[in-house]
């Protein structure tokens, strides 16, 4: 359990002043310049020693991420901070943002300076009306207090911060897409390679993080990386915004160790399950796009990457959804089905056609109105999507489905079995 | 160079290609729809998915994935198929089973694809996709049902064609190909996109319904709708012209094909001249071929040398010209022009009237000035050329002449012929860019030529180009861009006057008894003096056959075998395709036959002798399909004083791109296109 102590997200809650007197007295841009005056190389061994995953989904370690950026670069290099949060159930770069943007801002500084950036954009949610102006506003405080803009903290370092507003389309928040849409394009994913790191934003060299990724890193620089890694547990170090929704008796976020258990987060943060623990039915561990977990692992699985993946599952961005016995857990995938349909860029073939594929055939699942054949077509449909598509929202459109097949299949074989006897088909007349 | 291994096939490719270009290399076939060599990748359509080992364990687009040194690659392995059986199924599932009435059928790649890698039934239960279809114009008929959102014809119009009409709205499944708001496309090179199509959602609209590429018969020939010499396949059956598409030429088209050469062919089938034509009490009445020839000769018998005179035509092949010629020569006239807009063409020597530079040579241009002309216009694959180089290199381009959106950016330095002067002086700012280039280019333009000042401009432009440096002995930047398919040949073969010879501007207005227009219908027919009998030989019955007093009927393109020389000086040879209609012959053998009728017997019977005697009267036209690079060493310039330039604005020989010669104004296709142009927004059925 995370010690009062060893959280960094002091305000996560909004009970303190957001912007930049309230951000000072909790240690945000104290002595920012010293931390930059340890220089680029130091920086990036400090992340990469603290084993920092990124927050943003798929955990690839952030100091390794940094350091792919050319040392010597002849043209501009850019950070570009993704905002974009719209993967269901998740709110915490929300929080983050509205809260603590100072921590993000300087996070930017220090990210960007470590991989020789001249700037960063934010590229934000269109949604997040308030939280862009919370953001601006913070940005500008930054600016005016010399934080960042010209000689920024002092330091003789030239670095800009610039706020984008997307447009509400969930594939922008696909690092590529991301891209696109920041240069005034349709918001559609590129291919790899070449990668960001070496053409990326404006055909720059450029690094993409997650919100909470670059908003941890000056603590961590701070404190150091031993007390990071003193936190959570091997190769899964440090702590995490867990955003708990769903069938919960008290929804939130919270910030905990990586590798907490399921149980103990439900139980102790979210006031336990809607009529206690063995009403639960299943558990979506990490947003929508990852295979939901049945009770029965959720009883003892820990929260962390490896061990989210070991039960074939995920912890993308730790935004738990619960669902209890009352759930129709099959309408429930139904609807991310639809969602992925609806979200699909539709620039590659599989996904394209595939997540339409999958919606219609689970819209039937719902109701029963299917054979029990299809249940397999049906999860071939899914592995012939996942990995064939240029980004990996294919994949994310087709686990939660392989997930639904693979814990509850029954279910989904009674239902067709229910459809099929209580059904009032016509009895087929010969013509007279 | 890197090694790469592709099913156990090594090959060495340059370091930068793609496992694909590396595969075709090994001479491996992997499917593609999306992927094009011409245009930019997109790798959206899966299919071309392959196993590189020492990977993660996913299949790996190959079509824009880099080799590596080493790299083992594996197109046929159970992951393989399966991914690409998969991405069959899933292109297959919202594409209608129209095959029978698509006019794709045949040449289809989904469906080529679909028997390789589709299933024999189909696991889709759900109802299919319906998107409405869009209306592109007259050219381009949208089935987009079919469509498999490869978007080539996308990346074809932004890219090559350079006008941003095409694109995708929506997204997912509701994504669609179209103009945005519905309107004709502005390309004069939008019936390449039906080419480009893998599947039946952009076909043909003249071409709708009419027939099955295996019924067909393909014939190898040569457009000359335009002077660049694009090489092509008429596809005819029985009697009729169906169809033209372009054939891969790298130093020529590419693999483009203007629109107007691409669908004009209905215009051979109008206005034919079918049967000889007399002119008996001012009116025109049918005859027979002998009286035809008699009323010629019995006009041409009394009549010495200097009174008569022959213009050849924009569309003639240099075999019907040098017949012609050769029987003038022994009827005593030195009366040849085949300048009919009057361009001051200097025909002394090849390079003055040449595109020198070659087509091919544009892709090492670093900087271009184009003179009176607007080669968007005039000549859209070598436009599209232009703005390839461009694209690739930034190539710097000036215009002087019409300010015209030529679809790349090009600095508009002036109007007039002035802008040469200055730029010859230095005192001009793009004087620098065309001094700083290593590869600078000069394209002079019919609209710089054809006035009074014409051979002062093309002094001007040839002082400009030695000056510029442009005149090197490895590079060769003066260029003459012609708009008529015959003009190079006419001019190669001498078809312009001889000793005290008459240009066209004296043989008009009574400067001649006699005048045999062969297919000449460019000039003002008016003009022509009312004493002046007028035998036109040609096949379509257009201002010259207007004008007539005896109408031979002759062949058109794709009726006759015969060898055109393109604005770069490329001889190339057209071949039959279908019978000429009617009573009509090749125009070399009415030539001929009409030469025994006056005792004048051309010496070839054959048009092998003919084509041995063209090669004897210049040696250009025995290198068909060849053009060799050459420098420039001699600095003199053209006949003309570069300083008697006039004020007058250049104007560009082509204003309307669809009609420019009797086969085009014949075509009601080309006058839906100028409807169309003139009013895209309503071009809705």
């Amino acid at each position: 359990m995370l010690d009062d102590k060893d959280r960094i997200f002091t305000n996560l809650y909004g009970l303190h002043d957001p912007f930049l007197k309230g951000a000072r007295s909790r240690g945000d841009w104290d002595n920012t310049a010293a931390i930059l005056a340890r220089g680029r190389d130091a920086i990036i061994q400090e992340m990469k020693d603290s084993g920092l995953r990124g927050r943003g989904g798929a955990g690839f370690p952030t100091g390794l991420k940094w350091s792919f950026m050319p040392k010597q670069a002849d043209r501009p290099c850019y950070l570009v901070v993704n905002a974009d949060e719209s993967e269901p159930g998740t709110c915490k770069d929300r929080d983050i943002i509205r809260h603590d943007p100072h921590k993000l801002i300087e996070g930017c500084l220090v990210a960007g300076f470590a991989m020789g950036a001249c700037a960063a954009y934010i590229y934000i949610r269109g949604e997040f009306f308030n939280e862009a102006v919370a953001l601006q506003r913070a940005i500008d405080e930054a600016y005016d207090a010399g934080l960042i803009g010209k000689n920024a903290c002092g330091t003789g370092y030239n670095y800009d911060v610039f706020l984008h507003r997307g447009a509400g389309a969930y594939i922008c928040g696909e690092e590529t897409a991301l891209l696109e849409s920041l240069e005034g394009k349709k918001g559609m994913p590129r291919m790899k390679p070449p990668f960001p790191a070496g053409v990326g934003l404006y055909g720059c060299p450029s690094t993409v993080n997650n919100v909470e990724s670059i908003a941890v890193a000056p603590t961590i620089l701070r404190r150091g990386a031993t007390w990071f890694n003193s936190l959570g547990r091997q190769n899964n170090t440090g702590q995490k915004v867990y955003c708990i929704s769903g069938h919960v008796n008290k929804p939130c976020n919270v910030e905990e160790e990586l590798g907490i258990p399921l149980r103990e987060l439900i139980d102790r943060y979210a006031g336990g399950v809607r009529g206690g623990w063995d009403n639960l039915l299943a558990v979506i561990p990490g947003g929508a796009s990852v295979p939901l977990i049945p009770k029965s692992i959720c009883d003892d699985v820990l929260m962390d990457f490896d061990s989210l993946r070991a039960a074939r599952s995920g912890l993308g961005t730790a935004a738990v959804i619960v669902m209890d016995k009352s759930t129709d857990v099959i309408k429930a995938i139904a609807r991310l089905s639809k969602f992925y349909m609806h979200e699909s860029c539709g620039q590659c073939t599989p996904c394209r056609e595939g997540t339409g594929w999958m919606w219609r055939v689970m819209t039937r699942m719902v109701e029963g109105r299917a054979t029990p054949d299809e249940i397999d077509t049906l999860d071939q449909v899914t592995r012939q999507v996942e990995g064939h598509t240029i980004c990996a929202l294919g994949d994310a459109a087709a686990w939660p489905v392989q997930g639904l097949i693979r814990h509850f299949r029954p279910v989904m074989e009674e239902r067709i079995a229910a459809y099929k006897r209580g059904s009032n088909r016509p009895v087929p007349l010969a013509a007279e | 160079m890197v090694k790469v291994t592709i099913d156990g096939i090594t090959v060495e490719v340059a370091a930068g290609s793609t496992i694909l270009q590396a595969a075709e290399q090994a001479g491996v076939e992997i499917p593609r729809f999306c992927y094009h060599e011409r245009l930019s990748i997109a790798g959206n359509c899966r299919m071309c998915l392959v196993e590189v080992e020492k990977t993660p364990p996913k299949p790996i687009a190959s079509c824009g994935y880099p080799v590596a040194e080493g790299m083992v690659v594996h197109t046929d392995t159970p992951m393989v198929r399966n991914a690409r059986r998969g991405v069959m199924e899933f292109l297959l599932i919202n594409h209608p089973l129209d095959c029978p009435i698509c006019d794709q059928g045949g040449e289809c790649d989904l469906q080529d694809q679909a028997m390789g890698y589709g299933m024999d039934h189909s696991r889709y239960a759900e109802n299919k996709r319906a998107v409405p279809d869009k209306n592109l114009g007259p050219l381009v008929k949208t089935s987009m049902n079919r469509c498999i959102h490869c978007t080539r014809c996308i990346r074809f119009i932004t890219e090559v064609a350079g006008v941003p009409d095409l694109g995708a709205t929506a997204r997912g499944e509701h994504m669609e190909v179209g103009t945005y708001v519905e309107k004709a496309l502005g390309s004069e090179l939008s019936g390449n996109i039906i080419d480009l199509c893998p599947v039946g959602a952009l076909t043909s609209k003249p071409y709708a319904f009419v027939a099955r590429p295996w019924e067909l018969a393909k014939v190898d020939s040569v457009d000359v709708l335009d002077a660049v010499g694009t090489n092509i396949r008429i596809d005819a059956r029985g009697p009729e012209v169906l169809r033209i598409l372009p054939r891969i030429n790298e130093d020529v088209n590419e693999e483009w094909l203007g629109d107007k050469s691409r669908f004009a062919i209905d215009g051979l089938k109008r206005r034919r001249l079918d049967r000889p034509w007399v002119r008996e009490n001012g009116k025109l009445r049918a005859a027979t071929w002998t009286e035809a020839f008699d009323a010629i000769a019995a006009k041409l018998k009394p009549l010495k040398g200097e009174q008569i005179g022959a213009i050849a035509g924009d569309l003639c092949d240099a075999e019907s010209m040098l017949a012609l010629k050769d029987l003038f020569v022994r009827l005593g006239s030195t009366n040849l022009d085949c300048r009919q807009d009057g361009a001051k063409l200097d025909a002394s020597r090849r390079d003055f009237y040449c595109f020198n530079t070659s087509i091919s040579g544009i892709d090492e241009a670093d900087a271009i000035l184009i003179v009176g002309s607007n080669p968007r216009k005039e000549a859209p694959v070598l436009n599209a050329r232009i703005r390839k180089r461009w694209a690739s290199s930034g190539a710097v381009i000036g215009v002087i002449g019409d300010a015209a959106d030529l679809t790349y950016p090009a600095t508009h330095l002036g109007a007039g012929p002035s802008v040469l002067k200055d730029l010859q002086s230095d005192s001009h700012d793009f004087a620098k860019v065309l001094a700083a280039a290593k590869k600078p280019m000069i394209i002079v333009g019919q609209g710089a030529l054809a006035r009074p000042d014409g051979s002062a401009v093309l002094a001007a432009a040839w002082r400009l180009a030695a000056h510029v440096g442009a005149l090197s002995s490895e590079w060769h930047g003066f260029n003459v861009l012609h708009t008529a398919a015959s003009r190079v040949g006419a001019l190669d073969l001498g078809f312009v006057p001889g000793p005290n010879g008459k240009t066209l501007d004296a043989m008009l207005g009574g400067g001649v008894e006699f005048l045999w227009l062969l297919g000449a219908d460019g000039f003002d027919a008016s003009h022509v003096g009312a004493g002046t009998f007028v035998v036109y030989q040609g096949h379509h019955g257009d201002a010259g056959a207007h004008r007539a007093d005896v109408i031979l009927p002759g062949a058109a393109y794709t009726e006759k075998s015969g060898t055109y020389v393109n604005t770069e000086g490329r001889a190339q040879r057209g071949f039959k395709a279908v019978y000429a209609p009617g009573e009509a012959r090749e125009d070399w053998t009415i030539l001929r036959a009409f030469s025994a009728v006056i005792g004048k017997t051309l010496p070839y019977d054959t048009i092998d002798a003919l084509r041995a005697r063209l090669e004897q009267v210049n040696p250009v036209f025995g290198r068909v399909g060849f053009l060799p690079r050459f420098g420039c060493s001699d600095h003199t310039g053209p006949a003309g004083d570069p300083t008697v330039l006039s004020a007058a604005p250049f104007v560009s020989a082509v204003t309307n791109y669809y009609q420019t010669d009797p086969i085009s104004r014949a075509s009601p296709t080309m006058a839906a296109c100028v409807a169309a142009q003139a009013a895209p927004a309503l071009a809705a059925e």
